[in-house]
């Protein structure tokens, strides 16, 4: 499903004392079966935007399109419920999305509610505990008598098990262990693959939007600040400190050492490996191969 | 010589006798101004360890001093006036109805006086980077400010023992650098006892020392370079060593001679001179 954004603004608490533009005037379309990540120092307004992807916060002013359905402040669409079977949205505290009282029936929940039958939940419910690498073991205890990660896994199958076509993830990684952010972006990667969905992550991780992203969107205070491909994005040192945003690390790691050796090694989104040869290569030429 | 603030000896805890234990025989001490990061899988029990340090929970077997007192059901109310915590959720700890009653309602409890207290709300916040938000409501925040403000509330008790689990989770790796420097500056300056609780390796780095947990125990205990030199073993028990070991590995399986175990860009760049200078 394709999304746009046409000058949309989101004002929280309008008509109060408190009142508080957190988007103003943003624009922006993507491409159904694209991979794209928001990114923007805290508060920029990346939450904020993604609560319009299932209608749970409709623009103050623009209009969203999210496939056939069309949100705008006159507008709601008469079917969220449809919307949201269609659009799964990760939160970014987990403790905001549990609240069954077994794990079983919090995973369990979206697909009930979208009338999924009794043997299919247990069927979904079953491959998402294993694609967030989750013991079965565990599907009687309550979903809060858990650890910050397992809690983030079990809130990640909740959303899988609905079989959305739009995945929206908010800091999906957050809290989990250095593995685990492996692999379950991995797993991301792989269905969004798979089953061509359209995915849009929000993140911190400079180095998972280079490398899952194929557009990225920069928020500068509820704003859109640069968009593009990664690899063009991400070298513009001087722009992201603008809004206090650092470049990848290894995209800083090259821009030292080409500084301190008079070098010219591009960055083109390499592996370590392909670095470590470039810098052998730059080091010591190649007389010594 | 700084003496141990924090000791857990044998230390094995359970959440309930049905359950299976969450840590075993976990012994380790803390010095009063040192810097330790807490690593380990997800599930591993660092976030029971933080919990038992202030009390919250208690374990069945072995026993927690801090300051040499046990900690205990009637030690507990004093030891907390010592502890500094930020939880995995700030949600979780918020209870004042704007920003600044947030930041306040520990000092509060730690009879801070009026003058100071306001002069301290300032600062912190301002440390934080939060000053405009004064007068929000906590849950009207966004997740990287509610983290901030979580922070400045620790940092306005300056407490003897400051406990960071995952505190800065959710800001972007420049805030974040910005908030430790923060931090360690006041660790340094008030030589405090920080435990840092973490899966973020640039902040691994930075530590004295480092205690990793695997499967509730305690794995191994020792200053970053060295627990970062076994990068297999890490891997194994789900954990990884930062992008400059990567690189420098790297540089070493296509026969480029590394010395020393770099830690940050700098040292890996070093290395890397003395090479050029010597071809
Ligand atoms: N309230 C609870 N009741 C029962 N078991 C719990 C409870 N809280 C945590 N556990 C279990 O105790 C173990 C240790 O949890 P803990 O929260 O200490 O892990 P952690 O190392 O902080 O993990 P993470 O990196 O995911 O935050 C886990 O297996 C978890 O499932
Ligand atoms: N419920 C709310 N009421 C009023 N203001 C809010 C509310 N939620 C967020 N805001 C404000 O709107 C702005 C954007 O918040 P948002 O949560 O979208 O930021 P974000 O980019 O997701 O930040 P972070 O990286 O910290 O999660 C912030 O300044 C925040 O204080
Ligand atoms: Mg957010
Ligand atoms: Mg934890």
């Amino acid at each position: 499903m394709d999304i746009t954004f046409e000058n949309v603004s989101y004002t929280y608490q309008r008509n109060t004392p408190f009142e508080h533009k957190a988007l103003e005037d943003l624009s922006f379309h993507i491409k159904s079966g694209s991979f794209v990540a928001i990114v923007g120092h805290t508060g920029s307004g990346k939450s904020t935007l993604i609560s319009h992807l299932n209608g749970l916060s409709i623009p103050t002013d623009g209009k969203v399109k999210v496939g056939k359905y069309l949100l705008t402040h006159d507008e709601k669409p008469g079917d969220l419920k449809e919307l949201r079977s269609k659009v799964g949205v990760v939160f970014q505290y987990p403790e905001h999305q549990l609240f069954e009282e077994t794990i079983e029936k919090d995973i369990g929940f979206g697909p009930e509610n979208f009338g999924v039958s009794e043997s299919e939940i247990k069927e979904r419910t079953h491959e998402a505990l294993s694609a967030v690498g989750l013991s079965e073991t565990l599907l009687d205890r309550s979903p809060f008598d858990l650890s910050g990660g397992q809690m983030r896994r079990v809130a990640i199958a909740g959303v899988l098990a609905i079989k959305p076509d739009i995945l929206v993830l908010d800091e999906p990684t957050a809290g989990l262990d250095p593995r685990g952010q492996k692999e379950i972006m991995d797993m991301f990667y792989r269905l969004h693959q798979e089953q061509s969905l359209t995915t849009v992550l929000v993140t911190h991780s400079m180095e998972d939007a280079l490398k899952y992203a194929d557009h990225v969107i920069i928020l500068n205070k509820g704003k859109k600040y640069l968009e593009g491909t990664p690899e063009d994005v991400f070298v513009q040192k001087d722009a992201l400190k603008q809004v206090q945003l650092d470049v990848p690390e290894i995209v800083q790691f090259i821009a030292s050492f080409n500084h301190k050796f008079n070098t010219s090694i591009p960055f083109s989104n390499q592996s370590t490996e392909q670095l470590a040869k470039q810098i052998k290569q730059a080091l010591i030429g190649d007389e010594l191969e | 010589m700084a003496g141990n603030l924090i000791e857990f000896k044998d230390v094995s805890f359970r959440y309930s006798e049905q359950d299976p234990w969450v840590l075993k025989n976990v012994t380790f001490t803390i010095k009063e101004d040192e810097w330790v990061a807490i690593i380990g899988h997800n599930g591993s029990g660092k976030s029971t360890i933080a919990k038992l340090i202030n009390g919250l929970l208690f374990p069945q077997e072995g026993e927690i001093l801090i300051g040499g007192k046990k900690v205990t059901e009637d030690s507990i109310w004093d030891i907390r006036k010592d502890v500094g915590m930020v939880f995995q959720n700030p949600d979780n700890q918020f209870v004042g109805a704007t920003v600044q009653d947030d930041v306040a309602f520990g000092m509060e409890n730690r009879g801070i006086t009026r003058e100071v207290m306001v002069e301290r709300i300032q600062s912190t916040l301002e440390a934080v980077g939060m000053s405009d938000y004064q007068f929000t409501e906590p849950h009207r925040l966004s997740g990287g400010q509610k983290q901030r403000v979580a922070i400045a509330g620790v940092l306005a008790i300056s407490p003897r023992v400051l406990i960071l689990d995952e505190a800065t989770a959710m800001l972007d790796p420049n805030g974040r650098k910005e908030i430790m420097q923060t931090v360690s500056q006041l660790q340094s300056k008030q030589g405090l006892a920080l435990i840092t609780i973490t899966h973020d390796l640039q902040e691994v780095v930075q530590a004295n020392r480092v205690i990793v947990m695997n499967k509730g125990e305690v794995w191994k205990e020792s200053v970053p370079r060295e627990i970062f030199t076994e990068k297999e073993e890490l891997r194994k028990i789900g954990l990884d060593v930062p992008f400059v070991t990567t690189l420098a590995d790297a540089l070493k399986d296509i026969g480029v001679s590394i010395s020393k175990e770099p830690l940050n860009h700098e040292e890996l760049l070093e290395e890397l001179w003395t090479l050029h200078l010597r071809t």
